[in-house]
């Protein structure tokens, strides 16, 4: 019988493909995890460290048994700091690898742009970096802190301990400091601080030439009031800008420095001398003194072959994200989106600061917050935390247009965006 | 409170025991007029390390009673060492900052000069306590721990980190340490100590503190101490209950001070005074705020011609291989990253085998960093771009595939991170005139810059291979004909401009982070300089760079950083519409080589 064409296209196309996964059908007996993380690139400074977490907890997990009886396997792609590249590497990940559920991005506008494909071929992301909030979609999981994580308890404990009055906000100029600092602004404002006492500041991303902005930062201090700079100056641009600090002299007792982007991995690249007292917001630091800690820290050099290697939050996210997604998926009994995403809500899991953290409806989960110091041996020293576990808030409250929106993806709500007010699901924030 | 007694107040007084060991207090009496100094010997005279505890508690318990009835008898509270340990012994069982902020403060309270070391421990996070005993130490961390006695500083063994908690301290811990010491180091003996003291007590007024501040200008014979007191007394009688007539006088003494601090100091005095006094203490803003606007253009002219050096180091050997070579190399920043990481590796190697290099490791890395930007660059011009002269397109995307190709290698090589280059102790810091601050590394950057500046002019102008160079660049055919070998002048010239860029990246690993990505904050820079420097010339590159340097550094307090960078350059494209060949444009015959 002569083939018709139709069929005869749809068996090459077939053919080809299974050509291409040829060395998928050989383990078939395994769960594929996608790990989207760049190599390569401005962001590999930060990346790199996360693809190599996942492999350790994909080995960790295989020890126990693997998952569902079968081995996990991860596949690693490179979206080499480009954006579009992302959302390309998203798609290949979950039509062509088949993986169950993928660990990835970190800067904002990497989730922006892999967002539609996680939610046109129904996948999983788990998404481990601290981020301005203002998003909650169904198959995004954010591990991260929101902006009521980390930045909101780091300027109460400004506000509070150091009694500072008087405020500037540095930032690289994208969509994470300038989110955040329109939040902090409102937050601010709404505590009673003056206009001309906030200070916003942008520069571009590696500026480093901070001369003129420290010495501004200097001009602002001199006002009477006790001033803080709260800085989410991105990865790299840290670096020149707490040297000028030292060089110019400014003290943490006289003008601290508290970041939310600054982590062990950053300060891994500097002399931290001068810098023994600025101020770092995060769920996680590495010296936090916990069993859990203490046995991660010790099987994660072993892993990587490196006695001195550093942990930091993100790094901790993904732990906790991964053996959500293991929990889940045992609850469930499948690697299917649909069950794990019903699954996974009300999973908690332990933290390596000591406590549980669960998974939300609206897809954030529960986390201490701690403020640290900067040692100088580069670590962070705890000096405040808050007394319990903190709910990332997906919607600021702070903010006119996001005030009404809460996210609740159990049924039959099933709504990332619902506005409290008119009752309705949509509005604001439907990407 | 007398004069005598601030320098030398009796509670302080009760110090050492002649050297030697431990004796009756009785003669401590005798040592109160010099006490100054003997507060300073007091290493060796409180040795009761090797006491043993027994004995020791016994020594303690009878000297305190000893001191006690003496205390009971005179009328100056003497702080004594029983009750300075009692005190240091309670940051082992503080629960939190605000415990250990009182101790602190009782410890100030004694008014004894000892306190100042484990106050300043304290201060570095190097105070500890032993778990198994609870007793407190000075502790400096080394492969094991060595302890220290916390009043007498005597050596007190070593322990394990493990075996040991360290006392915590915060920001607000650290600034209550600062004003606690800031009264207890006025009488010190080093004029340094007394104008620090006096410094930390203008920016931290406190009415109390006048009595004290009164007594030791009198005392005080060094004028620029003398002026700092003052200072810190009008700054205190600011906030005081004195009436107007001091406050008005005060209010003129801080204004001549003229600086950031007292700009601070009368904002705040402003916002609460009324009537004569606020508008004294307006115009007194005024009047700072004005002498500062023009210290503020002088600070930013500084900026522009520091920021300008860094396009300078940066560019100028672009300057040679797209200014007189003519090659589009899109991986000149990557020679700049290799001479920051030849750098890291310099002072990796110096660290290991030789840390008392560590102060020369840049002059050792210049020239490590000369020959391995300068090879890789003659090994790019003899395997690629040879090939490509006189087809700029294709020199261009093989340049950049090699920038890729570089920094690749490195992150392969290096890892992803950055990695710490430590600034030696020369470039640390900075200095200050009037109100001008200068910071080292940025100060000796310029230095550097002009040099390098310097002497490539003299290779180009004054050397026969030089002469080649632009013989070469002139006329090409003219010059093989008259026996130069072309090639190999290409060759090293453009080895050369690697090669300057490679020590380039010497200076910026000081001031930037030493990443895979280090070249590529340059690469656009450094061209916009050469074109609009204006290609081919040396001079135009020095003074394109820090006229932009400069012309920056005045946009970016009104525009901001990035709206600054983006005026540049739409600044620049309508230059060279006006100008296509730049400030300094090559005449005659070379321009169309």
């Amino acid at each position: 019988m002569k083939m018709p064409f139709k069929e005869f296209a749809a068996a090459t196309v077939m053919a080809t493909a299974m050509s291409f996964a040829a060395p998928a059908w050989a383990q078939e007996d395994t769960i594929k995890v996608g790990v989207l993380h760049s190599l390569s690139g401005t962001m590999a400074i930060s990346e790199t460290t996360l693809k190599d977490t996942m492999l350790f907890l994909i080995e960790e997990q295989n020890k126990k048994g693997g998952l569902l009886g079968k081995k996990l396997e991860a596949v690693v792609v490179d979206p080499a700091s480009d954006w579009p590249l992302f959302a390309e590497k998203a798609r290949e990940l979950i039509s062509v690898n088949k993986v169950a559920a993928v660990f990835g991005c970190w800067t904002s506008v990497s989730r922006k742009s892999v967002l539609p494909v996680f939610e046109e071929l129904n996948s999983l992301l788990f998404y481990p970096v601290q981020y301005e909030g203002e998003e909650s979609q169904r198959n995004v999981f954010y591990t991260g802190a929101a902006p009521n994580q980390q930045a909101i308890p780091a300027v109460d404990y400004l506000m509070n301990e150091e009694g500072v009055e008087r405020w500037v906000l540095a930032g690289t100029d994208y969509v994470y400091p300038q989110t955040t600092n329109k939040i902090l602004q409102a937050y601010l404002e709404s505590k009673g601080v003056a206009k001309e006492d906030i200070m916003i500041n942008y520069t571009p991303f590696g500026h480093s030439d901070w001369q003129t902005i420290v010495t501004d930062i200097k001009n602002f201090g001199s006002a009477g009031k006790k001033t803080a700079v709260v800085s989410t100056i991105n990865g790299d641009a840290n670096v020149p800008f707490y040297k000028e600090l030292g060089n110019q002299g400014i003290k943490a007792e006289d003008i601290p420095v508290v970041a939310f982007s600054v982590g062990e991995e950053e300060l891994a690249g500097l002399d931290t001398a001068p810098l023994v007292g600025h101020l770092t917001a995060w769920n996680y630091f590495q010296s936090v003194d916990t069993e859990e800690n203490a046995a991660f820290i010790e099987a994660w050099r072993a892993f990587t072959k490196n006695d001195k290697r550093v942990t930091n939050d993100p790094m901790e996210a993904h732990v906790i994200g991964f053996n959500m997604w293991v929990k889940a998926v045992e609850k469930a009994g499948t690697t299917d989106p649909d069950a794990v995403i019903d699954a996974i809500i009300g999973v908690s899991v332990p933290n390596l600061s000591g406590g549980y953290s669960s998974m939300m409806p609206n897809h954030h989960i529960t986390k201490p917050v701690l403020i640290g110091e900067i040692q100088a041996d580069g670590q962070m020293e705890t000096v405040w935390q808050t007394s319990g576990l903190v709910v990332g808030d997906e919607w600021s409250d702070y903010l006119p247009d996001s005030k009404d929106l809460i996210a609740d993806w159990r049924a039959p709500l099933s709504c990332g965006n619902f506005n409290v007010a008119t009752g309705k699901c949509g509005g604001k924030g439907t990407n | 409170m007398g004069p005598s007694a601030l320098r030398c107040p009796p509670l302080s007084c009760r110090t050492s025991p002649p050297h030697g060991g431990r004796s009756l207090p009785a003669p401590r009496k005798a040592n109160l007029p010099t006490c100054g100094k003997d507060v300073r010997q007091d290493g060796e005279g409180r040795g009761l390390a090797n006491v043993s505890p027994i004995a020791r508690n016994a020594l303690i318990a009878f000297v305190s009673l000893v001191l006690f009835l003496l205390a009971a008898f005179s009328t100056a509270r003497a702080a004594d060492e029983t009750e300075l340990r009692t005190i240091i012994a309670k940051f082992a069982t503080s629960k939190n900052f605000n415990q250990t902020e009182e101790i602190v403060r009782e410890l100030g309270a004694t008014g004894d000069p000892v306190v100042e070391k484990v106050l300043v421990a304290l201060s570095d996070g190097n105070v500890a306590f032993r778990k198994a005993d609870q007793a407190v130490f000075i502790v400096k961390e080394g492969a094991t721990v060595s302890l220290f006695d916390p009043v007498t500083g005597e050596s007190a063994g070593e322990a394990q980190k493990g075996e040991l908690t360290k006392v915590k301290v915060n920001n607000g811990l650290r600034r209550v340490i600062r004003d606690v010491l800031g009264s207890l180091t006025l009488g010190a003996d080093d004029p340094a100590v007394r104008f620090a003291a006096a410094q930390t007590m203008f920016r931290n007024p406190d009415p109390a503190a006048i009595p004290a501040l009164d007594a030791a200008i009198a005392a005080e014979k060094v004028a620029h101490v003398k002026r700092a007191l003052e200072q810190a007394r009008a700054s205190a009688v600011l906030v005081s209950d004195l009436p107007e007539s001091d406050k008005l006088a005060a209010i003129e003494i801080v204004r001549d001070r003229g600086d950031r601090d007292a700009l601070s100091i009368l904002t705040a005095f402003e916002a609460r005074a009324e009537g004569a006094l606020r508008d004294a203490a307006a115009s007194a803003i005024a009047t700072i705020n004005s002498n500062l606007a023009i210290w503020q253009a002088g600070q930013n002219v500084w900026f522009g011609i520091s920021l300008g050096s860094v396009l300078l180091l940066a560019a100028i050997g672009l300057a040679i291989t797209f200014g007189v070579m003519g090659v589009i190399n899109m991986a000149h920043g990557e020679m700049v990253m290799l001479g920051a990481y030849t750098t890291y590796v310099v002072q990796n190697l110096i660290r290991t085998y030789a840390p008392e290099l560590f102060d020369w490791s840049l002059a050792i890395a210049l020239p490590a960093a000369f020959l391995v930007a300068g090879g890789v660059g003659l090994a790019i011009e003899r395997g690629i771009i040879r090939f490509l002269y006189g087809r700029p397109l294709e020199t261009l995307l093989a340049t950049w595939g090699v920038s890729l190709i570089l920094q690749q290698a490195v992150r392969s090589i290096f890892g992803p991170t950055n990695r710490e280059v430590g600034n030696p102790s020369w470039m640390s810091g900075g200095f200050q005139i009037g109100e001008l601050a200068f910071t080292w590394n940025r100060f000796w950057i310029v230095i550097f810059a002009m040099a390098v500046f310097a002497v490539l002019l003299y290779v180009m102008k004054r050397t026969h291979w030089g002469l080649e160079m632009r013989a070469v660049t002139a006329n090409r055919r003219m010059a093989a004909s008259m026996g130069i070998r072309t090639p190999w002048v290409d060759a090293f010239t453009f080895a050369l401009g690697s090669g300057i860029a490679g020590i380039a990246g010497v200076a910026l690993s000081q001031i930037d982070n030493v990443s895979p990505n280090l070249g590529q904050g340059y690469i656009i820079d450094s061209f916009m300089v050469v074109v609009f420097g204006g290609v081919g010339n040396l001079w135009g590159t020095l003074v394109g760079a820090l006229s932009l340097g400069v012309l920056n550094k005045f946009l970016e307090p009104y525009a901001g950083a990035v709206l600054g960078k983006i005026l540049v350059l739409v600044l620049i494209i309508l230059f060279i519409q006006k100008r296509p060949r730049g400030l300094f444009a090559l005449k005659g015959r070379a321009v169309e080589a």
